[in-house]
């Protein structure tokens, strides 16, 4: 099974591999990682067959590593996403994300009356629930569950 | 609490209620009407609102201070484009604390960051209104001589009325016991009662108005709107169920009182008016007091 993984998106010298992302969310972690931003190179692959998510995605991007800060980020759109840290074409280190207690911006409230809604205001959430995912607003109070993510 | 703003009743602790209790009932007893002389507060109200704002200017004026602002947008640069941010930064500049009401959740929260004084939240669309309950606090230790151990029924719009999710949150640090009388469209939202769950505290769901009402200490009654109901047929079978009448008090407790944040409709018989188990209009008068309190507080006088 593992050979065949490989032969599926072509592995890098150095770099991060995202793993186990649902194939239905792969552009939100490239917009929320801004990896439509960056020079380097990437390959992605995306609805290939994972056993836990039916169809997964992967990205690898070379020569690049991010702070845990930012790619915790992608736990909103990601739970189980897995990274390789490679180096050398090995793995150097194996990470989870894991949702921070707070969110900055990437979602909006889905109360349409929410002040965020109206005024350009960076939207703030406190996570009150991390594994079925529910954001409180920091402004309106209300809450946004993970059915209603909509990625700004 | 100095320079502190007051958004949400959640900002403030239960000693924090307590206090403001404190200083409200001596003002009551002690007007300080040369207090605020050297203040100017801006009351700040982006849709209109009789009895708050009065409230709010009333508790001003008696303090001596002076006030500057608008009861309607069309009359401000908010009319010329102007984003809510430079409106808030701009006048912030002009007084020593900002009283405001506006349509739009979190509004509040958001001018308390961007302000360069206290904001006093007087209302931000649905989401929270915390003076409403401080004064329904006062009026109820007022009337009880405690807030501790009471039982409250909350009846009407428990679903979208933001001055019962208020009062309930500020109550459950007293150990209250709840009943929720609503139509089964307009019960108490979940996660109210999983707050209620989570302190320990008993409540208990009806839709029948009358039964039990010999437990209550205190009645919090509020409006049934119609807007709020998606089958107007249901509106129209619901509307006169949720109104309380003299003749429902026979066998009330001697120390019951029946609070409304008013605008009151229907859902109050004027036959309970003379019923000195009314409490609704000193309940009003009760707001200047509370008032006067947390301007003084937040200002650094108390």
């Amino acid at each position: 099974m593992k050979e065949k993984k490989k032969l599926q998106v072509s592995a890098i010298e150095n770099g991060t591999v995202i793993d186990h992302i649902p194939a239905r969310n792969l552009f939100n972690v490239i917009s929320i990682l801004g990896l439509d931003k960056i020079k380097n190179q990437i390959t992605f692959g995306t609805n290939l067959e994972s056993r836990r998510l039916g169809h997964k995605a992967i990205i690898k991007i070379a020569d690049t590593f991010f702070a845990d800060s930012d790619i915790n980020k992608i736990a909103l759109v990601a739970p189980d996403a897995k990274l390789n840290i490679i180096k050398n074409y090995s793995v150097a280190e194996k990470k989870m994300v894991s949702l921070p207690d707070e969110i900055k911006g990437i979602v909006k409230c889905m109360n349409p009356q929410c002040i965020t809604n109206h005024e350009s205001i960076t939207t703030r959430f406190t996570v009150i629930s991390k594994t079925d995912v529910k954001l409180k607003c920091h402004y309106c109070e209300k809450i946004t569950d993970q059915q209603h993510f909509d990625i700004i | 609490m100095k320079k502190k703003s007051l958004v949400s009743i959640t900002d403030f602790s239960k000693n924090d209620y307590l206090k403001i209790l404190d200083i409200a009932l001596e003002f009551e007893k002690n007007p300080e009407p040369t207090l605020l002389k050297n203040n100017v507060i801006a009351t700040l109200f982006f849709e209109p609102s009789t009895r708050t704002r009065l409230s709010f200017e009333s508790a001003i004026t008696r303090m001596g201070g002076r006030y500057i602002g608008f009861s309607d947008t069309k009359t401000t640069s908010i009319a010329k484009g102007e984003s809510f941010k430079d409106t808030i930064r701009t006048i912030s500049n002009y007084c020593d604390m900002i009283v405001m009401r506006h349509p739009l959740d979190g509004s509040a929260r958001y001018a308390s960051e961007v302000a360069l004084v206290p904001v006093i939240n007087a209302g931000d669309g649905t989401n929270q209104h915390p003076t409403q309950t401080l004064l329904d606090l006062y009026s109820i230790k007022k009337t009880q001589n405690t807030l501790d151990n009471l039982t409250v029924f909350m009846v009407g719009d428990l679903k979208y009325g933001r001055t019962v999710h208020s009062l309930l949150m500020a109550l459950s640090e007293f150990n209250t016991n709840f009943y929720f009388i609503s139509p089964e469209e307009l019960k108490m939202p979940q996660e109210y009662k999983l707050h209620l769950d989570n302190r320990g505290l008993q409540y208990k769901e009806q839709t029948d108005l009358s039964e039990d009402l010999e437990k209550a200490d205190i009645i919090y009654m509020t409006r049934v709107q119609q807007e709020r109901f998606t089958d107007p047929m249901e509106y129209e079978k619901t509307k006169n169920a949720y109104v309380l009448r003299n003749h429902m008090l026979t066998n009330s407790k001697p120390n019951l009182r029946i609070l409304h944040p008013l605008p009151r409709v229907n859902e109050i018989s004027t036959d309970v008016d003379e019923n000195p188990k009314a409490y609704y209009f000193t309940q009003a008068l009760n707001g200047v007091y509370i008032r006067q309190a947390i301007i003084s507080l937040i200002l650094g006088y108390k």
